[in-house]
């Protein structure tokens, strides 16, 4: 075994002091402000707003922004950190929105969007031809909406709608104008950098959910008795369980590097054939795939092992099975994102 | 967290793609699938003559395990014979770290120098998943042990100087307690093997032990405790050396035959090759992280299996999508006129069902996964 001083400096998979700490005081945090019941109560609009005020308490909702601008300093990869606990215990707030809109407005940020007082939201599908933003996530709640519009990265102030249509996932999304009180906040290249940090941390809200659903997947069969034994203890039952750990971890993996990548690598690299990635959006889009489908997978599956009652409303894997759905397909189909990847993988008339 | 290799691991790597680049042509690569022997002596020697082969040994004074990861990983991706080395490499790491001075300036210096090979008599005809159960018996005779036996799935024992061989020493214990590991030379008189062909290209073998006699100083670890030493060999193996990412070999020569056939520009073929860069990228962070907990003093067990389960699933996924892809030309082999990518996807279809099999079974991998890390009850 090598010893500590030869361990190499820089490659590290372990969490540093900064994102561990992150990692205590938000599972913590969220254990604690974010049961199951505090989810079932902000139903169906997905809003908690003591939850909201709990945050604003300890000034998580501007932690993105930058210090000199009054926010947090946080790094994408100290975020992604706090989203797997907020996803894991499904928190109805607006945080993943919040913190990519906050970020997004640079320097044109105002104290009450950094306090959270007022919630800005990240549409990540360009506006309609009509000038709506559709379906934004948190858009029934947030003041705001930062979003790409008419060939314009924009932020657009308008009154929150404050409910929207019944959705499988009880989020509040909503259309939104595009139109109106706007501002330029950026050019193309913000955009793609502000939708590369949506994607990251939806995907990590999702590893969160995913991670937290097979725990309670893994609770369950140990506890339940039939045939005189735990189901957990059924073979068919464990490697069911066993198959979820690996897509679990990777999308894990995967989200921490995105993470890193958008925070530590300026001009990355995409060579699929030599399996070499390390640009930041790319992997930002590989992970938000990957996470997708393996809360899909979790939930699917953790469910099923729950026989009936996960069927019924009175278990909590339902709330997991609904929103990992919702959440994923809020930057649009996945079909489409693996379809928009692919050309950036095997770029059309490129010869590798 | 930071993904970024070392300047160090940088430069090893790109040594390791030069000497690649200039011993595994074309024909070293026929070689292996003409002859089913996956080794090549001209790798070994190579990488041997720069002190790779020592640096990459687990546990010795390079030790690396970053380092072994990236040499395995761009062994794999070259398409080149590397079995030998994973098992020689293997080896030498159980003996260096369990046996004697003598093993080690014997067996260590000859596979770590890329003079001799070593094979794994570990399965038996009827012991498989359930390899404790194993029962070539090793007696005791004067200074000398007596064995005699049969081993499966002995690859490469044909061209080894070395087997490590798992034997039965003790009956009235639990299967566990009674097994003794040996470090056997191939030429001792009474071990024969005949040859073992597969569905992919690969060779390998059934060996017979027929009153074969070694001394006791060929014994690796205490008597009664050869599973302990199975359990360093496990914990030094999986995961890392190989076998976790064949799934990039396979979509460099399928994106080649999409380019050359047009295939390149249909929705499917793009989805599938997009979806399979992704668990390719996957499946080498899950092997990066056993890698890098091996460098940080960890034994990566249940991850190691993890990333074995995704890998090897994840290959068999794609190897069926880009088979169906190409249709009818992508099963033609090897040297067959009009073979998409010139038979390596026929290659890769054939070679895909092993990786679930070899080195653990998925259903052993998820036994673990399940009972060590989930923490389930044990299995009804």
């Amino acid at each position: 075994m090598l010893h500590e001083d030869d361990v190499m400096s820089s490659f590290d998979l372990g969490w540093s002091e900064d994102e561990r700490l992150v990692a205590e005081s938000f599972h913590a945090f969220f254990a604690r402000e974010c049961p199951p019941a505090v989810v079932r109560r902000a139903e169906p609009l997905g809003f908690s707003p003591t939850l909201w005020s709990s945050l604003i308490a300890i000034d998580a909702p501007g932690m993105g922004v930058a210090a000199s601008l009054g926010g947090g300093d946080a790094t994408m990869g100290q975020l992604v950190v706090a989203m797997i606990e907020a996803g894991a215990r499904l928190a109805p707030v607006p945080l993943v929105e919040h913190l990519v809109g906050s970020r997004a407005l640079g320097s044109l940020v105002t104290g009450d969007i950094v306090s959270g007082s007022t919630v800005a939201a990240f549409a990540p599908r360009a506006a309609s031809a009509a000038g709506c933003w559709e379906l934004v996530p948190a858009g029934a709640i947030a003041a705001f909406v930062v979003g790409w519009s008419d060939d314009e990265f924009v932020a657009v102030r308008s009154s929150p709608p404050g409910s929207g249509p019944a959705n499988m996932a009880d989020a509040p999304v909503a259309d939104r104008p595009a139109s109106g009180d706007r501002i330029v906040i950026g050019d193309a290249g913000a955009w793609r950098r502000a939708r590369a940090e949506w994607e990251v941390l939806t995907a990590a809200s999702l590893v969160g959910l995913a991670s937290h659903a097979l725990v309670m997947g893994v609770d369950y069969v140990k506890s339940r008795h039939q045939f005189g034994v735990p189901i957990g203890s059924f073979q068919s039952v464990q490697h069911g369980l066993a198959g979820l750990v690996p897509l679990v971890e990777g999308a894990r993996l995967l989200v921490y590097k995105a993470a890193w990548a958008l925070d530590d690598v300026a001009s990355g690299v995409v060579d699929v054939i030599d399996n070499e990635i390390t640009d930041g959006p790319t992997l930002a889009a590989m992970a938000f795939v990957a996470a997708a489908e393996t809360a899909a997978a979790v939930t699917d599956r953790v469910l099923h092992y729950h026989g009936g009652y996960g069927y019924s409303t009175e278990y909590d894997i339902q709330l997991y099975y609904r929103r990992a759905r919702g959440w994923a397909l809020a930057g649009g189909s996945l079909s489409g994102r693996v379809r928009e990847l692919a050309d950036v993988f095997f770029p059309v008339g490129a010869r590798s | 967290m930071n993904f970024q290799l070392s300047d160090d691991a940088l430069a090893i790597r790109s040594r390791i793609r030069e000497i690649l680049a200039e011993v595994i042509t074309d024909e070293v690569i026929d070689r292996q699938h003409r002859t089913g022997t996956f080794a090549s002596q001209e790798l070994a020697d190579a990488l041997a003559a720069e002190g790779l082969l020592q640096r990459a040994m687990p546990g010795g004074a390079g030790g690396d395990p970053i380092e072994l990861w990236l040499l395995f990983n761009e062994l794999e991706k070259a398409g080149a014979p590397y079995d030998d080395l994973a098992v020689s490499l293997m080896v030498a790491a159980v003996v260096n770290k369990v046996g004697t001075d003598r093993h080690r300036s014997t067996v260590v210096a000859e596979l770590t120098s890329g003079r001799a090979r070593a094979c794994l008599g570990y399965s038996e005809p009827d012991a498989g998943s359930d390899v404790a159960a194993a029962t070539t018996r090793a007696v005791r005779d004067g200074d000398d042990w007596v064995i005699d036996g049969a081993k499966m799935w002995t690859s490469l024992g044909h061209v080894a100087q070395w087997m490590l061989l798992l034997t039965r020493t003790n009956t009235d214990v639990a299967k566990h307690r009674g097994l003794t590991m040996f470090i056997v030379p191939m030429d001792t008189p009474g071990i024969s093997l005949q040859p073992v062909h597969t569905l992919g290209s690969e060779r390998t073998n059934a060996t017979f032990l027929d009153g074969v006699r070694v001394g006791d100083e060929w014994r690796v670890g205490e008597v009664d405790g050869g599973w302990a030493v199975m359990g360093t060999a496990i914990a030094f193996e999986r995961g890392v050396v190989g076998g976790t990412n064949p799934g990039i070999a396979l979509l460099r020569e399928f994106w080649r035959w999409a380019e050359e056939s047009g295939g390149a520009s249909d929705p499917i073929v793009r989805d599938h090759a997009a979806r399979v860069a992704i668990d390719n990228h996957l499946a080498t962070l899950l092997t990066q992280r056993s890698a890098w907990i091996a460098a940080t003093g960890g034994i990566p067990g249940v991850e190691g299996s993890t990333a074995k389960i995704f890998a090897s699933e994840a290959y068999q996924k794609a190897c069926a999508w880009f088979l169906d892809d190409a249709g009818p030309a992508g099963t033609l082999s090897f040297h067959a006129e009009g073979a998409a990518a010139d038979g390596w996807i026929d290659y890769h279809a054939r070679h895909s069902p092993v990786t679930t099999i070899y080195g653990g079974t998925t259903e052993v991998s998820r036994n673990a996964v399940a009972q060590r890390h989930l923490g389930l009850p044990r299995t009804q």
